[in-house]
C-alpha cells in the first residue's frame, strides 16, 4: 500500500481545497478543520476517532518565536532587501500578475487582503513563506488563520518557485519603498 | 439465478472448488481493504464498450476512480463540446462522437508496460486512440482506412514499436459499390501497423497488408524469441456472408495468421508496397496549446502477400478462435476456440522449423497454411466450454475464460495441463492478470470481466451493470475475493502497479507554459471583443470569480466564445463553465488550462453563467450575467468585474 499524503479538507461547514506538502499535511488536517470549524462557527466539536492533536490551547499554536515573527515555510533566511531592484520588481509584476493578481489588487482590499505596506506588518520572510506555504500557513499560524476567519478565503498554493516568490515580495516592496522614500 | 445454475452444472466435472472459490470472508475482506486515506495498489484500466470510454478503478479496492474520456462525447468533462476537444472526433465520414471500446493496451519497453501510453481501439468507425498516462487525458485519435470493425486493436509489440489493427469484417478494399453476394471474389481484410514515436507516442500508418477475406479477430504480438511476429486469430474461413452465426461455424479448423513483420518492414524498405489513395484523419492535443489538431492523410502504403513471400503464414486452429494470446517467454501461442473442446497451444520454435521444412498443407489465396500437427505445442483438454482469451502470471501458468461454462480455467503452459478451475458470475469474456501479456506479469490476481450480471447485484431494471471479479492467484487455488460494477462493457483490461504510474502524475499545467491562442495570463488582461458577429470572450476563473462577470453588447444571431483560462497553479482545482440554454455541455477547466463554449443565444434577455464544479467556500457566489440584446441593437459592448 501507498500512503496517502492528501487528505480532502472539506467539509460542510470548510470547503477547502487542499494541496499536500508531504505527509506532514495528514498531521494538520485536525488543527485544519478545528480551526475552521472555530472560525466558521460551526460549533467546537472536533472530529471523533482520528488520531491528531486538539488544537494547541496557547495563541501560539506551539509555535516558536522565529516561526511567529517569521511564519512557517521554505524561507529560513531573511531575503537580502537592498535598494530596490527596477528589474526584478518588473519580473515579479509579471508573475503577480498571472498567479496573484484574482485575489490580491494593490492598494484594496480585494478577495485578500491589500499588500500595499504589507512590509510594516510582516518580515519579508513571513510574506515569503506565505506565498510558498500558504496551506500549512493558514493552518497554524495565528495571524494567517485569523485572516482566513476574517476572509473565508484560504490564500491559494500557487506553486511558485523561491525565485519567484522573491521576484514577487520585490514588487509588492516597491509601493512600500516609494512611501519610505517620501517620507525621507 | 437459473443462469448461475445451469453455469454451475455446465461446468466440467473434476477439479472444482466446493467452495465455489470463495476465500473466507474474512479473510476476503482484509485483502481488499483499501484503508480510508490509504491507495489502492494497483490501477485497472477497463475498456467502456460501448460507452466508448475507458474507466478507472483501484485494485484490490474495486473503487471507481476515473472515467477517461476518449472515443465518445463526456458532457461532464466538456470532451466533444469545448471548441478545443472537437477536432479529436473528425473521420473520413465526419465528426463521430461515439465509438465502442474494447481492447486497453499499455505502451510497453523491453516487453514490459512502462507506464507512459494506453491504447485503445474504436472498433465501429476503425480508430486506436492513445491516452497520456501523465494526465490520464486522449492525447490522440488516428482512424484507420482500408478497415472496418477494427477488433484486432491495438496491441502492441514488445517495445510498443507497433501497435496494430486488424479487420473484423472484410470488406471491397477499396470501397466499391457491389452485390454483397460477391464476398469471396471482392471482400478483403487488412492488418495495419501503426508506428508509435518512442519519444511522444505520436502514431502514424507505416504499412498494411492485404489479407484473404476472412474476419481478423485478435491479435498479440510476439517477445523474446518470437519478436518481430505477429499472430491474429481469423474466422469465417468459409467465407458467409450471412447468418454467420450457422454458416460461418461449419469447418473444424479456421487460422492464426503469423506476420513476419520485421520481413514486411524491410519489403516496404525494399519499395514493395504500393500507395493506395485514402483518406483518414489523425487528430492530436498539441501539448502547448492544449486544442486539438485534425490533419487529413491521403495515402498508405499497402503491400500484397502475393508480392511479398515468407511473410505471412496460415496456422491451422479449431474451431473459429477468438484470442490469441503469447505466453512471457514468447515461445507458446494460445488460441481461444470459441466452439473449440480443447485450447490449442502452438510452438513458435516448431512453426519456424515448419516453415523451413515446408510442412504445408494447402493454401489460403497463395498463403500458405502450415500443417497442424507441426506447428502444434499440445491441447489443453477439458478447458471449459467456449475458452475465449488467456492471460499468463509470473510462475509459468495460464488462466484462460470459458464463456459458455461461465469459468476460470487455470494450466501450466510447459504441460497444457488443467491445475485449477473457479466458476464466474457470470459468462466471462476477457480477464486480465496484471501484466498478463507481458514478458513480466505481476500476478498476484486475475480479474474476470463479466458479461452478464443477473442476480449479483440489486435490482436496477431491465440493465444492470457489467460485474467484475477479483480473484487471488497467490496459491494453488483461485479464490475469489470481490465482486465490484463496471461501466458500459468492459471488454478487456489491463492493469499496472500504482508505483509506475503515480509519480508521473501530472498535477497542473503550468500557466507559463499555455499557449493557447485564446489565453488570457492575467485578470489584467480578461475582455471581449467583436469580430462581425463572433463575440470572444477572453475571460479568467479563479477561486470564486470570473473576470469579467458581467458582459453587455451581445446580441441574438451572435456566436459567443468563451475563451476560459483558470488561473489556479494547485492540484484538484477545476472550474467549470455553464451558460444558461447553452446547446452543448459545460467546460471543465483544469488548473492553468484555457478551455472554449461557444454559445449562439437564441434570446434576449440577461443570461446566468456559472461554475459548476465546487471550489472554495464561496462556490456559490462564482457566477456572472451576460445581456444578450435584440438583432440590431445598439447596445455598447462592455464588459466589467467589481463594479
Amino acid at each position: 500500500m501507498i500512503q496517502q499524503t492528501q487528505s480532502d479538507g472539506r467539509e460542510p461547514c470548510a470547503p477547502v481545497r487542499r494541496s499536500t506538502q508531504g505527509a506532514a499535511a495528514r498531521l494538520l488536517l485536525i488543527p485544519l478543520l478545528a480551526a475552521l470549524l472555530f472560525s466558521q462557527g460551526c460549533g467546537d466539536k472536533s472530529p471523533d476517532g482520528t488520531a491528531g492533536g486538539a488544537v494547541a490551547s496557547t495563541a501560539e499554536g506551539g509555535l516558536s518565536a522565529d516561526e511567529l515573527e517569521n511564519g512557517i515555510g521554505p524561507a529560513k533566511t531573511a531575503p537580502e532587501l537592498g535598494p530596490l531592484n527596477a528589474e526584478l520588481a518588473a519580473s515579479g509584476q509579471q508573475i503577480f500578475d498571472m498567479k496573484c493578481l484574482s485575489c490580491h489588487r494593490m492598494g484594496e482590499r480585494f478577495i485578500g487582503p491589500d499588500l500595499n505596506q504589507i512590509l510594516t506588518r510582516r518580515t519579508p520572510r513571513y510574506v515569503m513563506n506565505m506565498i510558498l506555504n500558504p496551506t500549512e500557513m493558514v493552518q497554524r499560524h495565528p495571524e494567517a488563520k485569523k485572516l482566513l476567519a476574517e476572509y473565508l478565503a484560504p490564500m491559494a498554493q500557487q506553486n511558485l518557485t523561491q525565485d519567484e516568490a522573491r521576484a514577487v515580495l520585490e514588487y509588492i516592496r516597491s509601493p512600500h519603498e516609494a512611501a519610505q522614500a517620501k517620507a525621507n | 439465478m437459473g443462469l448461475g445454475a445451469a453455469g454451475l452444472l455446465l461446468q466440467s466435472c473434476g477439479q472444482s472448488q466446493p467452495d465455489g472459490g470463495m476465500m473466507g470472508s474474512g479473510d476476503a475482506a482484509s485483502r481488499v481493504y483499501v484503508a480510508p486515506g490509504t491507495h489502492d495498489e494497483m490501477y485497472l484500466f477497463c475498456s467502456g464498450g460501448f460507452s466508448g470510454n475507458v474507466t478507472v478503478y483501484g485494485i484490490p479496492s474495486g473503487r471507481h476512480l476515473k472515467d477517461i474520456a476518449v472515443f465518445s462525447q463526456y458532457p461532464e468533462k466538456g470532451w466533444g463540446y469545448a471548441e478545443e476537444t472537437l477536432p479529436m472526433f473528425n473521420t473520413s465520414h465526419g465528426f463521430v462522437p461515439w465509438d465502442d471500446s474494447h481492447h486497453p493496451e499499455f505502451s510497453q519497453t523491453a516487453g514490459v508496460p512502462d507506464g507512459k501510453w494506453l491504447f485503445i481501439n474504436g472498433n465501429n468507425t476503425p480508430r486506436i486512440a492513445r491516452i497520456n498516462l501523465a494526465t490520464f487525458e486522449t492525447d490522440e485519435i488516428i482512424e484507420i482506412p482500408n478497415s472496418s470493425g477494427n477488433h484486432g486493436s491495438p496491441f502492441t509489440t514488445m517495445n510498443s514499436e507497433y501497435v496494430v489493427a486488424s479487420t473484423r469484417f472484410s470488406v471491397p478494399i477499396p470501397q466499391e459499390d457491389v452485390a454483397i453476394k460477391s464476398y469471396k471474389e471482392k471482400f478483403k481484410g487488412t492488418l495495419t501497423y501503426v508506428k508509435v514515436d518512442p519519444e511522444n507516442g505520436d502514431m502514424d500508418i507505416a504499412f498494411q497488408i492485404l489479407v484473404p477475406g476472412l474476419n481478423y479477430d485478435l491479435s498479440h504480438s510476439g517477445k523474446g524469441p518470437s519478436h518481430g511476429w505477429s499472430f491474429f486469430t481469423c474466422y469465417n474461413s468459409e467465407q458467409a456472408n450471412s447468418l454467420l452465426e450457422v454458416n460461418a461455424s461449419r469447418n473444424d479448423k479456421d487460422y492464426i495468421a503469423a506476420v513476419n513483420w520485421k520481413l514486411a518492414e524491410q519489403y516496404v524498405a525494399q519499395g514493395k508496397a504500393r500507395e493506395m489513395a485514402v483518406s483518414y484523419m489523425d487528430n492530436h492535443m498539441d501539448e502547448h496549446t492544449r486544442a486539438g489538431v485534425s490533419e487529413e492523410r491521403t495515402s498508405v502504403k499497402v503491400l500484397d502477400p502475393a508480392d511479398c513471400p515468407e511473410m505471412i503464414y496460415y496456422l491451422p486452429t479449431p474451431k473459429s478462435p477468438h484470442g490469441v494470446d503469447v505466453d512471457p517467454t514468447g515461445e507458446y501461442i494460445a488460441a481461444g476456440g470459441k466452439l473449440a473442446a480443447v485450447i490449442p497451444v502452438h510452438s513458435f520454435s516448431k512453426m519456424l522449423k515448419a516453415i523451413e521444412d515446408r510442412a504445408f498443407d494447402g493454401d489460403v489465396n497463395g498463403i500458405p497454411v502450415l500443417r497442424y500437427d507441426a506447428v502444434l505445442a499440445g491441447e489443453v483438454k477439458d478447458p471449459g466450454l467456449g475458452p475465449l482469451h488467456t492471460e499468463f502470471d509470473d510462475k509459468g501458468f495460464a488462466y484462460t475464460s470459458s464463456f459458455i461454462s461461465s469459468e476460470i480455467v487455470k494450466w501450466k503452459v510447459s504441460t497444457q495441463t488443467v491445475v485449477d478451475r473457479i466458476p464466474t458470475y457470470y459468462s466471462i469474456g476477457h480477464l486480465c492478470v496484471p501484466g498478463g501479456d507481458s514478458m513480466k506479469p505481476w500476478g498476484k490476481y486475475v480479474v474476470a470481466l463479466n458479461k452478464i450480471t443477473k442476480d449479483r447485484y440489486l435490482p436496477t431494471g431491465p440493465e444492470l451493470s457489467q460485474s467484475a471479479q477479483l480473484i487471488d492467484i497467490t496459491g494453488d487455488k483461485m479464490k475469489l475475493l470481490l465482486d465490484f460494477p463496471t461501466i458500459g462493457e468492459p471488454h478487456y483490461a489491463q492493469a499496472i502497479p500504482a508505483s509506475i504510474l503515480a509519480p508521473r502524475s501530472v498535477r497542473f499545467f503550468k500557466i507559463e507554459d499555455n499557449a493557447s491562442p485564446f489565453v488570457t495570463r492575467s485578470e489584467k488582461d480578461a475582455r471581449v471583443e467583436r469580430k462581425g458577429n463572433e463575440v470572444h470572450v477572453y475571460m479568467t476563473s479563479a477561486r470564486s470569480h470570473f473576470a469579467p462577470d458581467n458582459i453587455e453588447g451581445i446580441r441574438v444571431g451572435d456566436t459567443v466564445l468563451f475563451h476560459v483560462t483558470n488561473l489556479e497553479q494547485d492540484w484538484d482545482v477545476p472550474h467549470g463553465f455553464a451558460v444558461m440554454g447553452a446547446r452543448n455541455a459545460e467546460l471543465l477547466i483544469m488548473p492553468g488550462e484555457t478551455r472554449t463554449l461557444r454559445w449562439e443565444p437564441t434570446q434576449a434577455g440577461v443570461i446566468p453563467f456559472y461554475c459548476t464544479d465546487f471550489c472554495s467556500a464561496l462556490h456559490q457566489e462564482m457566477q456572472g450575467y451576460a445581456r444578450v440584446s435584440p438583432v440590431g441593437s445598439t447596445t455598447e459592448l462592455s464588459w466589467s468585474l467589481g463594479d
